[in-house]
């Protein structure tokens, strides 16, 4: 045990050196693949398994004979949960390092911000996570949920599945909650539900104070109608949020509460007991019964070296972004961007969850959606699954400002905002 | 010799009767995985139609989500987990089938509202149980939900039933369901029963009652009732505001009383006294996995022990950093803000940077329920308790013993204390080290409130500094007087501006007050005074 932990800490070591000297193997021999996660400051907590998952990834990669005949180098920087720093970072990437390809980012702020310099350098992205959509870039491949793939089906089970006719939205306070509940809110809207039976709430991050919170949801939740809480609270303030509905009496059958943040990796920090029964709908789960899982969970046992380490829905992401690019690049017989991009839509590899996912002309994936209820080892249980795969849809439908979008980067439209009212191509982004 | 044969024969039938009945749950098995809902609320009705001796045993299994299928023969088997594997009975008679992994496992699928359904169907059998617990659970789960064949079977229940709680449950059944469905008599009984009741079943039968009901004497009585019921109801609320707002300023007293000693007495910028909070969390963290059979206690053995903790790191900070800074602002803020990210990375690089999961000891959970429309939750009770158990302890040491008589003098004229035979050093580092330990005793009440991590300091600082600064440096009343004012203001604000332009208005409120009394609620004099 201790001495895999040296070895690993003079990978880590040699890693490091490499990052930042790049001496050693020269860069004609090997295919170099930009990892742009932080393994330091707040963001650490999620993204250094994400670091961990493509380290495993390349290394498998590698041991079955590499890309194209050469071996794979993982460039690992450490952007330090300081968003301007993840633009520096790729630049240096793109520019110093020369990678191929870059697997990054976990806050929409920090995509956001490696954004320009990517299309700038026309470079490529692979982004794991979950996001509030309204995006759609030439040089990203969003393998996250976008919120058609998380947020609106996990609606439609509490609302058809679960008889919910009252709702209420909490987040924190920042772009991703805000953008998917307007989103949410003008679902609901669509389908019937009167205003009053909406309750919106924000907080600021890292919030610990849920007393009132709490109390104001409780009597919302008591006029008889079956109330459903979306939650889009993030973090930390995930935890005193749970202890207090415990608290207060607020139990999973009465107010159910459906999480969007909330995933394993998070879990192995909380005390579970309060919040066992609660939901969250994500497009994968660590308990997925598939021979893929069972194998994806023994590689990475084995390449962490402990038995404890859970694995995530991110983690898939990056399990089938990976593939897709390594398939796209052995279709396309090169790592250039260009062809890559072309060789990649419409490519399908097998996703955790037993079946295949597909990249789309608008740089989304396909996915099952999964609903899984909260267990007291800090599991999921799956509950609900969506009958087939959903398509992520970069643009939402439902709202008015993005309605008549469409994103198709193949090539007479090629064109990530499209409008089809007026015929035109805004651009890259909004 | 006929008879006993023919006795034998009937029990010899009967028992294969019941074993056949009981292997209705594997005939069921393709329903039970089914993915579709529907196909398994079908089976779980068909189960509780049915006569199968062991259908509770099943039922139960399936709330408690013990209920299996094997993947191996699609056997339906109830399993119970044991560390990391399950221990396997066969569904349909209990006998043993060894131990498997999870992999071998597939879950019977059952969300919230089913087992919802499940309990109330235990309910309706559970009625006659011979525990008084169990058939109190059993009437609550069928408040509002039972049919009128239940509801009668009830009323029949109730004359006899001996335990008061389970009584008056049983009476709301029957009343909530008399409201709306009963004949005259009932009706108006029921109403009689509701007088003064707060449960939302009531209200919102009420509330029916009173906009739809065709006998205007009936809608009228109901319609006061329930007036009567809403502004009990409204006054409860506003007692729960204040006990919320009660709470948040314990938590904020409890969080800035350390640094009321170490900012407001002796004068120091201490940027790592949140970092002191985290040590004191984490001891209670480390406490409870030296001890994982005495969750209950072990509480208390950390409140001493995370004094000892964070006092001991204060003094340390105080001899190595602070005592070469004294009276040097800037620099102690700077040095002291260094010495938190040092601490804050060491927490991180040795332990996790993960969160680290503290137990709730029961006796923190759940809530006093004095009646329906008001419960008081166990933890912030037992905060505000402690809060104000540590304020008159410190309060006690300043004023009634002779190491606050020096404290007090070396923080009001160093010289003359020192020519009166004080050793303003010693003074200054067990001052330090007594904010530092009551700072890390602080850190043991929030970690039962909110996560423990690396940053927990960082999100109480800012509130500390902010809470010792209005209720004026120096001074212990003005921190508990400020503490509870902005808590409870924060909590009146709340329902209605929301929880982040609360903070706002309650921030831009401290910027005016300060503007006009720079020294806060309390001005005292002390050495931060001279400065």
């Amino acid at each position: 045990m201790k001495k895999h932990y040296r070895t690993k800490a003079v990978g880590a070591l040699l890693a490091a050196a490499s990052a930042t000297a790049s001496f050693g193997v020269s860069a004609a021999d090997t295919i170099k693949v930009g990892v742009l996660h932080s393994l330091s400051g707040t963001m650490a907590i999620s993204e250094t398994t994400l670091k961990d998952t493509m380290l495993m990834l390349i290394d498998e990669q590698n041991k079955n004979g590499g890309l194209l005949g050469k071996q794979l180098e993982a460039v690992v920087v450490d952007p330090a949960s300081d968003w301007p720093l993840f633009a520096e970072k790729a630049r240096e990437l793109i520019e110093k390092e020369e990678v191929s390809a870059i697997f990054g980012s976990w806050t929409s702020v920090s995509r956001k911000s490696v954004l320009p310099v990517i299309e700038e350098l026309n470079g490529l992205m692979f982004y794991p996570v979950q996001y509030e959509g309204e995006e759609s870039s030439k040089n990203v491949f969003y393998t996250g949920a976008a919120p058609n793939q998380q947020a609106i089906p996990a609606v439609d089970y509490l609302m058809n599945d679960v008889g919910a006719t009252r709702w209420v939205l909490a987040g924190t306070d920042y772009v991703y909650p805000r953008t998917t509940n307007k989103i949410l809110e003008a679902y609901l809207l669509d389908k019937g539900v009167p205003a009053a039976d909406i309750m919106i709430n924000y907080t600021p991050f890292g919030h610990s104070d849920w007393q009132s919170i709490v109390a104001e949801i409780k009597q919302f939740g008591s006029d008889g109608k079956k109330t459903a809480v979306v939650s889009t609270i993030n973090g930390d303030a995930n935890v005193p949020f749970y202890k207090e509905l415990a608290n207060q009496g607020v139990s999973a059958e009465d107010i159910p509460v459906i999480a969007f943040s909330v995933g394993e990796e998070e879990l192995s920090g909380f005390d579970t007991s309060p919040l066992v029964g609660h939901l969250a709908a994500w497009n994968y789960f660590m308990s997925v019964e598939s021979d893929e899982n069972d194998e994806f969970i023994d590689a990475w046992h084995s390449f962490i070296g402990s038995e404890d380490r859970v694995t995530n829905d991110p983690m898939e992401a990056h399990y089938i972004g990976f593939n897709m690019w390594v398939e796209a690049v052995e279709k396309a017989g090169t790592t250039d961007t260009d062809a890559v991009e072309a060789a990649i839509i419409g490519i399908s590899v097998p996703n955790l969850s037993g079946g295949y996912s597909t990249m789309m002309p608008n740089h989304h994936i396909t996915k099952p959606v999964l609903i899984g209820e909260i267990q007291d080892d800090g599991q999921f249980d799956i509950v609900w699954e969506t009958s087939g795969l959903v398509a992520g849809d970069a643009w939402s439908d439902f709202l008015p400002e993005s309605k008549r979008l469409i994103s198709d980067w193949r090539a007479p439209l090629a064109c990530g905002n499209f409008n089809v009212d007026t015929g035109a191509c805004a651009g890259q982004n909004l | 010799m006929k008879l006993i044969l023919l006795f034998c024969l009937a029990l010899f039938s009967s028992g294969l009767l019941a074993n056949d009945e009981n292997e209705l749950i594997q005939s069921l098995a393709p329903e039970l995985s089914s993915k579709s809902k529907a196909d398994r609320l079908k089976a779980i009705d068909l189960i509780a139609e049915s006569s199968a001796p062991r259908k509770m045993v099943w039922l139960q299994a399936m709330v408690d989500g013990d209920l299996y299928q094997l993947k191996s023969s699609d056997e339906i088997v109830l399993a119970v987990r044991d560390g990391k594997d399950y221990t396997v009975t066969k569904a349909s008679d209990g006998s043993a089938l060894g131990i498997e992994k999870k992999r071998a496992l597939r879950k019977i699928k059952v969300d919230n509202s089913m087992r919802q359904n499940l309990r109330s169907l235990i309910g309706t059998f559970a009625l006659t149980s011979g525990e008084a617990q169990e058939r109190y659970e059993a009437v609550k789960s069928l408040v509002g939900k039972a049919d009128g064949a239940t509801v009668d079977r009830v009323r029949e229940l109730v004359v006899e039933e001996p335990d008061h709680n389970v009584s008056t449950a049983m009476g709301l059944l029957v009343s909530i369901h008399d409201l709306e469905n009963g004949t005259k008599q009932q009706q108006a009984d029921a109403l009689n029963f509701v007088d003064g009741k707060l449960d939302s079943d009531v209200l919102n039968a009420l509330r029916r009652l009173a906009d739809s009901s065709s006998d205007t004497a009936v809608a009228t009585q109901a319609a006061s009732l329930l007036a009567a019921a809403e502004s009990r109801q409204r006054w409860y609320r506003h007692l729960e505001t204040l006990f919320f707002g009660l709470s948040l300023g314990s938590v904020l007293v409890v969080a800035a009383i350390g640094l009321a000693i170490t900012f407001g007495v002796m004068g120091v910028i201490n940027m790592a006294h949140g970092e002191l909070i985290m040590l004191g969390a984490y001891t209670t963290y480390f406490i409870q996995q030296l001890f994982p059979s005495a969750i209950e206690y072990s509480i208390l053995l950390a409140v001493p022990a995370a004094f000892m903790v964070s006092g001991a790191v204060g003094v340390l900070i105080e001899r190595t950093v602070i005592r070469h800074l004294y009276g040097r602002t800037l620099e102690t803020l700077l040095a002291t803000f260094g010495v938190s990210l040092l601490l804050q990375q060491t927490v991180r690089t040795f332990v996790s940077s993960q969160n680290v999961a503290v137990i709730n000891p029961s006796w923190m959970t759940g809530s006093w329920v004095l009646n329906p429309a008001l419960s008081l939750t166990y933890n912030r009770l037992i905060i505000i308790g402690f809060c104000l158990f540590v304020f008159a302890l410190l309060l006690l040491i300043f004023t009634r013993t002779g190491f606050g008589l020096q404290m007090r003098a070396v923080s009001q004229n160093r010289q003359m204390s020192r020519a009166m035979g004080i050793r303003s050093a010693r003074v200054d580092a067990m001052t330090f080290g007594l904010g530092s330990g009551v700072a890390g005793v602080a850190g043991v009440a929030l970690s039962q409130l909110g996560n423990v991590g690396p940053n927990l300091g960082q999100s109480y600082i800012i509130d500390s500094f902010i809470v010792v600064v209005f209720g004026g440096v120096g001074n212990l009343w003005g921190t508990l007087v400020a503490g509870m004012t902005l808590g409870i203001s924060n909590k009146v604000l709340e329902p209605w501006a929301g929880a982040v332009l609360a903070k706002i208005i309650l921030l831009v409120f401290i910027i005016l007050f300060i503007q006009k009394r720079p020294s806060g609620l309390f001005p005292a004099r002390g050495r931060a005074v001279e400065n």
